[in-house]
């Protein structure tokens, strides 16, 4: 293979991204040299176990991705926004629209969300860190080294372009013979990995590490909606990577599981994808059902109506969301019977999902609102995910979804359901726990900025898509006739995107604002809020709480700061257990990708040698005895009097 | 707060659009021009005003929550009472949701099953049989009972039924007419079957929406509905007039490619049927590669090959303009 296939280079847009890809790690490199940064950043965050500083570390990561996916998603409004346009070829639009959904998907909602899980989980649980800590690391370490392998395609060998779906036979080797698609297979198993090690990290912290008196009904409803939401993590997953794993096979050991020829079938792939894919859809939307009802019950200053119906709401959502993965294939030729029986479990969904509608408006009602601008992402959720609910159901409809299949419809719906759901949601949980992380608040003027900007330019985006849907537009076109007179809507659309991109820009400047400007005093609880995270300090010192808390009520926080009853006992104070850090996470995932690496280039000899080197760690991992430290009473006293002014 | 109610008013506007969709009749699937497309219509107009009536009352309740409790200035004072909940209330709004599902469900599941077979009224009569066979990035169309052949059109005589028999020579498709009727794939080594009626003559757009590749865009055609009597001309014409298919020509309609229309004598279906497997022998990945490399000589054989799409693309213009003749009253 010659130098100028290995790297991608027929495109100009391309070779321009590699430059500033290029320009911006070297940058990077002399600055953080220039600061003699390398160890501090080896020993506080590289290493780390701290929990906190993994969901950080996890959130940049996301808003980096957000930032990669973003661009695609404009770069696919422009290409679209007239008719004829010739901005990107075929080929290129293919790439962009295949990396826009998996990164959006994987490595854009998923870190985002379990970056917010990580911060907050513990802390709402009153636990000093999640089970396995070091497992942790290892998740987002190997979650990273995926994406990293997946951004790479975009320089090196080339994207993959066969739809975030990887249909096959489009996706075997026969119609798709780059390695684009050997880094889908191989990228989205390496982060897949960590992501079922972080839903196994989770179902065991929730059951066993639980403040004392924190019976199940009195957890509060973000831990509940990232405990069910662990649960399908564990039962989806594994479903992913099987079928990675014959993906991989097929394309790179020439067996026959997906490919039309020897008997393959790729039915089997669709079943198995969306068998995961369907579930992922409900992995990314229930943890930000659980923070929006933090969030509103917080601002509407009352505790959130239907506690009970909403977790059984959401163990109904989870349970029905494993056997509707047939409706995305309702045109495939099933029995009449089968697509029944799939529009009436598909539909169900809309029953829980509207409780729990219904359970906040009621939380809202006979409140006092407070407009703060997390609030108004939770409130800006109801009407728009409605919209993106209720043709939910019509697409549910299988006669009717012969219509909207693969139409732009459905790119219409599944963002109303998916922006608002997913990404709203993570805008109100980092502003909701930014003083948590960092110990002061986002700017809520430019918040406010960044809020009307995006939900306007979200649905100046998207409307118009159900629209063109129903004019018969498919999806994933990169160009049409003016004829179809679809120009319009698809302009007027375009135009959305660059106001949605202004919004994103608000929350970049707003981080960067607050960084340098904003006040540090923000107190433990800035948002007079109701859950555990709010009485200890802000930021959290890196063991959560001096003394563990004991619980013997939901918003146990609340009445007790109502009461007056949360100051600490120095006679309290017991050494604190904490884990130390370790090298192994960060270095076991390099190899890891390192090995995908050659996989992708089919480099067989030296993915051996890399996978010595994943065993070799794995065996030294088993050798490391270390059983952590203990931090000293007096260290703790000093940093709770710190925040607390004195103990009792 | 003045931000809610601009919240309010901004969702109030963006409402409107979705209002009009339901009587907006030039939209496509909004005009039907079948039995099929209709019963689906028919359904899709339903579903909406259920979903009108869901939309419209949550977003009164919440516009009317919003505001009348929002924090004012005078009353920072005020603390909520807590609630529990209320069993009634609950029951209610897990009650409401059930009956309009199955209120959907019903003449969903009539549908679903009434698609699936010859339109009603048209039981009768003896469907024409089309097969549809889709490549990368062509719709070949085959009538075995006429012998005949043609490539990215259809013509079919109108109310009449029409059997289409479905399948594809390598990557999977979808064919749709959105004006005729509901979409199905095609996929290699499987056949599946679509019924469909025009009512009158008329041109209709038809395209494949199941992404297949480079050429997916292109992958369009013309169902054009005439009287029986234009139908039976046509066919004769063809007979007279086109060139026979032989499979070397066939298997050059197969390489992967954007084509125009073209019309023969004979169908392929006297050598392959590829519902039946077969297919391996006209595939070649060799044609499916992507070059990134950008040498000299590289970028002289792409611009070669762009002149070469670019005549192909003259091709596919005829093809789309009258594809969307039907499609330009907008």
């Amino acid at each position: 293979m010659s130098l100028d296939e290995f790297f991608v280079t027929g495109d100009p847009l391309i070779l321009a991204s590699q430059i500033a890809i290029g320009l911006t790690m070297v940058g990077l490199i002399a600055l953080i040299t220039y600061l003699k940064r390398w160890k501090w950043l080896w020993n506080e965050w590289f290493t780390t176990v701290d929990h906190k500083k993994i969901g950080i570390m996890y959130i940049l990561a996301g808003v980096l991705m957000f930032f990669r996916g973003g661009v695609d998603g404009l770069l696919m409004k422009a290409q679209t926004s007239r008719p004829g346009l010739d901005l990107l070829d075929a080929q290129h639009y293919d790439e962009i629209f295949t990396t826009h959904g998996v990164i959006m998907i994987l490595f854009m909602a998923m870190p985002l969300l379990i970056g917010i899980m990580n911060v907050v989980i513990p802390l709402q649980i009153g636990a000093r860190d999640v089970a396995f800590p070091k497992l942790n690391a290892f998740s987002f370490w190997i979650f990273f080294a995926g994406a990293m392998l997946f951004n790479l395609s975009f320089v090196i060998g080339g994207s993959p372009d066969a739809g975030w779906t990887s249909y096959f036979p489009l996706a075997g080797k026969e119609f798709t013979p780059g390695v684009g698609n050997n880094y889908y297979a191989i990228s989205l198993q390496i982060a897949g990995i960590g992501t079922l090690a972080t839903g196994i990290n989770f179902v065991v912290t929730i059951i066993k590490m639980r403040a004392p008196g924190m019976s199940w009904m009195k957890l509060p409803i973000f831990v509940w909606t990232t405990f069910i939401t662990s649960i399908i993590i564990v039962a989806a997953f594994p479903i992913l990577t099987i079928a990675l794993l014959y993906m991989t096979l097929d394309r790179l050991f020439g067996t026959h599981f997906f490919t039309v020829a020897a008997g393959g079938d790729p039915m089997l792939w669709l079943n198995l994808f969306w068998l995961w894919g369907h579930p992922e859809v409900y992995i990314v939307v229930l943890p930000a059902f659980g923070m929006f009802s933090e969030v509103i019950a917080t601002f509407a200053r009352k505790n959130l109506y239907g506690y009970k119906s909403m977790v059984y709401a959401v163990a109904g959502i989870a349970f029905l969301s494993m056997l509707v993965w047939v409706h995305h294939f309702y045109t495939m030729g099933n029995s009449a019977a089968v697509n029944s029986i799939f529009s009436l479990t598909t539909m169900m969904i809309a029953i829980p999902t509207g409780v729990k509608i219904f359970n906040w408006l009621f939380t809202l009602r006979k409140g006092r609102i407070e407009f703060s601008t997390s609030m108004l992402w939770a409130l800006a959720f109801i009407p728009c995910f409605t919209i993106g609910g209720v043709t939910g159901v019509m697409l549910a409809m299988a006669a009717a979804d012969y219509q909207y299949h693969n139409t732009m419809f459905l790119v219409a719906h599944f963002h109303y359901v998916l922006i608002p759901g997913v990404v709203f949601a993570v805008f109100a949980g980092l502003y909701y726990w930014w003083p948590k992380m960092f110990g002061f608040k986002l700017n809520e003027k430019i918040g406010k900025w960044h809020f009307w900007l995006f939900v306007i330019g979200f649905n100046m985006t998207f409307m118009p898509m159900f629209f063109v849907g129903l004019d018969g537009m498919s999806r994933r076109m990169y160009t049409y006739a003016e004829s179809t007179g679809w120009g319009a809507w698809l302009g007027f659309s375009a135009v959305g995107s660059l106001v949605m991109a202004a919004g994103f820009a608000a929350l970049c400047y707003n981080i960067y604002w607050s960084f340098r400007y904003a006040s540090r005093n923000v107190g433990n609880d800035p948002w007079n809020a109701r859950s555990l995270e709010w009485a200890t300090a802000s930021p959290a010192p890196h063991y959560n709480f001096a003394v563990v808390p004991e619980v013997e009520n939901l918003d146990d926080f609340w009445y007790k700061k109502k009461k007056g009853t949360l100051g600490l006992k120095k006679s309290d104070l017991k050494p604190v257990h904490m884990p130390s850090n370790s090298w192994t996470p960060i270095v076991l995932a390099g190899a890891f990708g390192l090995v995908g690496f050659f996989l992708v280039f089919e480099w067989i000899p030296l993915a051996i040698i890399a996978a010595v080197g994943i065993v070799v760690g794995l065996v030294a991992n088993t050798f490391d005895y270390d059983d952590g430290y203990h931090i000293p009473v007096d260290e703790l006293e000093e940093e709770e009097r710190e925040w607390r002014g004195d103990l009792q | 707060m003045n931000a809610m109610k601009k919240l309010v008013y901004a969702l109030t506007l963006l409402l409107i659009p979705v209002l009009l969709a339901g009587c907006e009749s030039k939209l496509l699937v909004f005009d039907p021009k079948g039995p099929v497309a209709r019963s689906l219509t028919d359904l899709i107009v339903y579903s909406i005003i259920f979903m009108l009536v869901i939309v419209v009352v949550i977003f009164v309740l919440f516009g009317y929550i919003v505001w009348k409790y929002r924090a004012r200035k005078d009353d920072s004072d005020f603390e909520p009472e807590e609630e529990k909940g209320n069993h009634l209330l609950e029951i209610t709004w897990f009650t409401i949701p059930v009956i309009i599902v199955i209120a959907l469900m019903i003449p969903t599941m009539k549908t679903i099953y009434e698609v699936e077979d010859i339109p009603q009224g048209y039981e009768e009569e003896e469907p024409l049989v089309i097969h549809v066979t889709s490549a990368d990035w062509k719709w070949i169309f085959s009538y075995p009972e006429q012998d005949i052949e043609t490539v990215n059109y259809i013509n079919i005589p109108a109310d009449h039924p029409v059997q289409f028999k479905m399948t594809s020579a390598g990557t999977m498709q979808s064919f749709w007419v959105p004006e005729l009727g509901g979409q199905k794939y095609t996929m290699a080594n499987m056949q599946t079957n679509l019924y469909l009626v025009a009512d009158k003559p008329g041109s209709f757009y038809g395209r494949n929406t199941s992404f297949n590749g480079q050429g997916y865009a292109h992958m369009e055609f013309e169902v054009q509905a005439q009287t029986e009597e234009d139908f039976n001309e046509w066919v004769h014409e063809v007979h007279n007039t086109a060139m026979d298919l032989s499979e070397e020509k066939y298997s050059e309609i197969l390489e992967p490619g954007v084509l125009g229309r073209m019309t023969f004598n004979g169908t392929h279906l006297e050598w392959i049927d590829h519902a039946h497997g077969g297919s391996e022998k006209y595939i070649d990945s060799e044609l499916y590669r992507i070059d990134h490399g950008d040498d000299e000589e590289e970028q002289e054989e792409g611009r070669e090959d762009d002149q070469e799409e670019e005549n192909e693309n003259q091709d596919t213009e005829d093809t789309s303009e009258s594809a969307n003749t039907d499609h330009s009253h907008h």
